[in-house]
């Protein structure tokens, strides 16, 4: 059913060609709604099509249709030489993925969540991330690792970790984190038709949460460009960079800030390796002030990284110490209560935001 | 034994009833050729859930003159690097192969450049059997440009991917899942051909082998691993690390087969039968019963934990050098001078490589990679 609708999109697609860099209009010429779900699943979709090396492998990516129907109708689609079910060896697929890479085909590796890609980060980093370098070239390793990471809802310590700072501290590995049905789609094939390993962190509570595709998003030669970070709404007084889920929490933030004259400008990383540097510094010369937001725990997160990047490059404009919003210091809790306190909620954005402005209202001040 | 020693007496009346002249025309050229002769292995296979091949070997002239040359030049590489690290001129790990030789001329007699091979840090003689130059090894151990990762891998790290060796891996086990990948990649191909994965009696006991063997199993790759069994895991004998050290067998449901890793003809034999399998059945394990002289790597003396009459013991009974050189000479292929002077011409080799490699400058500005 989804591949008539879609093929109705790509005929009219077809008849207005536009340039791929309109990307960035597309909220403006939006008509069609889809799924984070729907986007991973077409763009896996289009992209075994066109390419018959890639093939698909993961717990119960086939049979099941996927353990969160990312993979729904590939099986069908493709047969099993090209969706292949794996017994619960994450070590062992990873690294048979990551053979087959070597040997030239392009594997989409998915961990049912990036906990478990812990038990193959072997294979993940000294197998995939730094073959090309120690072989000077000879061996290229067109894989991708994906599957949802960070916190889902109430499924405690183990299963609830952000893996994107480990992984974007790895030279050699391209790191990307959608946000919205367009990054997934966009990033996922650029992920994809990349020769280099690729880690592709989604997340489970953004799978079901819909979003406007324009029809270059639904084009199958559709692709975002790996570094490019994107701004998701201009602003001039802060800047807030996030990415996953909190660019959602960022825009949230955005809009109550707004009604009380403070105008945001949120920055969806896109690609945290290599991570866009330049746009990051260009905003925060244009706002003077930053916050980073994300899930994950504090320590060596991906704030501190901006943080550093800005402090090097555009130290002399900032007008606020920059500020970290991060996941709490602990393990994530399992009762709900503790839990949202453990996540970044969007008051926490919006406090930091009006530190950095130096707008607090002192506790003693009662107006 | 008793066919060597048989052999040994024949060629010494040989030898004593022919004028010089007349044995030089008598006797082939020492290059050998390709007429065919069948040898019995040392010993017979060993088979697990398979029935094992035959002990005897077809083989020819040439191919054990080339197996001489082939370990004689790996013999003397691994001892020049030996030197090399004593003087500071290789840095880091340094893991050599010398003893095991066999292995790697074995394999490469029974299979094509089209296979792939893929092996843990010991690593230089793999790679040079499967087509790497003296060059290569030597300017990489040094650190040079000229080195087949341009100086930036190092020991452990040597690839030639374009006769489909994956090098060169410095993880113990990781090695053995991406054979299986390479395995699969072959099967997704269609190629029709197969991978060797070797790993050391240490790497047996790591679960992302099983992990593997049990996928490839299920999905019948065309995997053949290959437990090179040296006995020792670093300082670890086999029997202090694995509960069960029958190697060959530990694949349970998937066949194996014990091989003498020093025998490169029982080698040749049995990467030929599980070259076949493996396309038929899925995946095989060999066991290779092989030796190190030197230690697991450069800062290990390899005497704390074995006793230097085990080490010449070995050396006496059971050098694959050795065991060609007495079957070409009771085979009367060539002379004893003879295979000496191939021995002091692989020595010149290797010396004149390790001056070429020498003559190249440590690298100092930044290698661009050869990619596209």
């Amino acid at each position: 059913m989804l591949g008539i609708v879609r093929q109705k999109m790509l005929g009219q697609s077809l008849l207005k060609i536009r340039p791929a860099i309109s990307v960035l209009r597309s909220y403006s010429s939006a008509a069609k709604q889809m799924t984070v779900r729907e986007a991973l699943n077409s763009a896996l979709d289009e992209e075994m099509s066109a390419d018959p090396k890639v093939f698909l492998m993961g717990e119960e990516v086939g049979e099941y249709q996927g353990a969160y129907k990312i993979s729904k109708g590939l099986l069908e689609k493709y047969g099993p030489e090209r969706v292949l079910d794996t017994p619960i060896t994450e070590a062992g697929f990873a690294g048979i993925g990551v053979g087959a890479a070597y040997y030239g085909l392009k594997p989409v590796v998915e961990f049912m969540t990036f906990n478990f890609s812990m038990q193959a980060i072997d294979h993940i980093i000294n197998s995939a991330a730094k073959s090309n370098y120690m072989s000077a070239g000879q061996m290229s390793v067109p894989i991708v690792f994906r599957g949802p990471n960070g916190a889902a809802a109430g499924v405690g310590a183990q299963h609830s970790q952000c893996y994107a700072s480990w992984y974007a501290s790895c030279p050699g590995l391209k790191v990307l984190s959608p946000y919205s049905s367009e990054d997934a789609r966009g990033l996922l094939k650029a992920a994809i038709r990349d020769p280099d390993p690729v880690v592709f962190l989604e997340n489970e509570l953004l799978y079901g949460e819909s979003f406007p595709v324009s029809d270059e998003v639904l084009d199958s030669s559709f692709c975002l460009p790996i570094g490019k970070a994107k701004i998701e709404r201009k602003g001039k007084d802060v800047t807030i960079t996030a990415f996953s889920k909190m660019v959602g929490y960022a825009l949230k933030a955005a809009e109550i800030l707004e009604k009380e004259g403070i105008d945001a400008e949120v920055i969806n990383l896109r690609s945290i390796r290599p991570l866009d540097r330049s746009t990051i510094n260009a905003s925060v010369r244009k706002t003077n002030r930053l916050i980073t937001v994300e899930e994950g725990f504090p320590q060596h997160g991906v704030g501190a990284e901006i943080c550093a990047s800005v402090v090097e490059e555009s130290f002399a404009y900032l007008d606020a110490p920059v500020e970290r919003i991060a996941g709490a210091d602990v393990p994530m809790p399992y009762a709900a209560n503790l839990e949202r306190m453990a996540v970044p909620q969007v008051e926490d954005i919006v406090r930091a935001a009006k530190r950095a402005c130096y707008r607090v209202v002192p506790l003693a001040a009662a107006a | 034994m008793a066919l060597s020693h048989l052999a040994a007496s024949a060629s010494r009346s040989s030898s004593l009833l022919k004028p010089l002249s007349s044995a030089l025309s008598l006797r082939r050229s020492i290059s050998g050729d390709n007429s065919p002769l069948t040898v019995e292995t040392s010993v017979p296979f060993t088979s697990h859930q398979c029935e094992a091949p035959s002990r005897s070997v077809e083989t020819n002239p040439k191919e054990l003159l080339t197996f001489f040359r082939d370990m004689a030049l790996m013999r003397r590489m691994e001892i020049a690097a030996d030197s090399l690290y004593k003087a500071k001129l290789i840095r880091g790990f340094c893991h050599l192969y010398d003893g095991q030789e066999a292995v790697a001329v074995g394999m490469e007699a029974a299979i094509t450049k089209k296979d792939c091979i893929i092996t843990a840090y010991r690593d230089h003689c793999t790679f040079v059997s499967r087509g790497g130059t003296l060059l290569e090894v030597f300017a990489e151990l040094m650190g040079r440009q000229a080195g087949c990762s341009k100086g930036k891998g190092g020991s452990m790290h040597f690839y030639k991917k374009d006769s489909n060796f994956y090098g060169g891996h410095g993880i113990v086990g990781a090695q053995v899942p991406l054979g299986c990948g390479l395995a699969f990649a072959q099967k997704y191909s269609k190629d029709e051909t197969v991978t060797f994965a070797l790993y050391g009696d240490g790497a047996a006991n790591q679960g992302q082998l099983f992990e593997a063997l049990n996928i490839s199993a299920l999905w019948d790759l065309p995997a053949i691993l290959v437990c090179e069994n040296n006995h020792y895991g670093m300082g670890t004998a086999e029997w202090r690390a694995a509960k069960s050290p029958a190697y060959y067998k530990r694949g349970d449901y998937v066949p194996g087969l014990k091989v003498d890793g020093m025998d490169a003809l029982a080698v040749k034999q049995a990467c030929k039968f599980a070259k076949e399998h493996a396309l038929k059945n899925g995946p095989i394990i060999l066991e290779m019963d092989t030796y190190r002289y030197h230690g697991h790597s450069m800062s290990d003396p390899g005497s704390s934990y074995r006793t230097r009459d085990e080490i010449s013991g070995v050396r006496q009974e059971r050098d694959p050098i050795e065991r060609i050189r007495k079957l070409i000479l009771s085979h009367d292929l060539a002379t004893e001078k003879e295979l000496k002077d191939v021995e002091k011409e692989v020595r010149k080799e290797v010396d004149d490589a390790i001056a070429q490699a020498k003559s190249f400058g440590a690298d100092r500005k930044e290698v661009r990679a050869t990619l596209p």
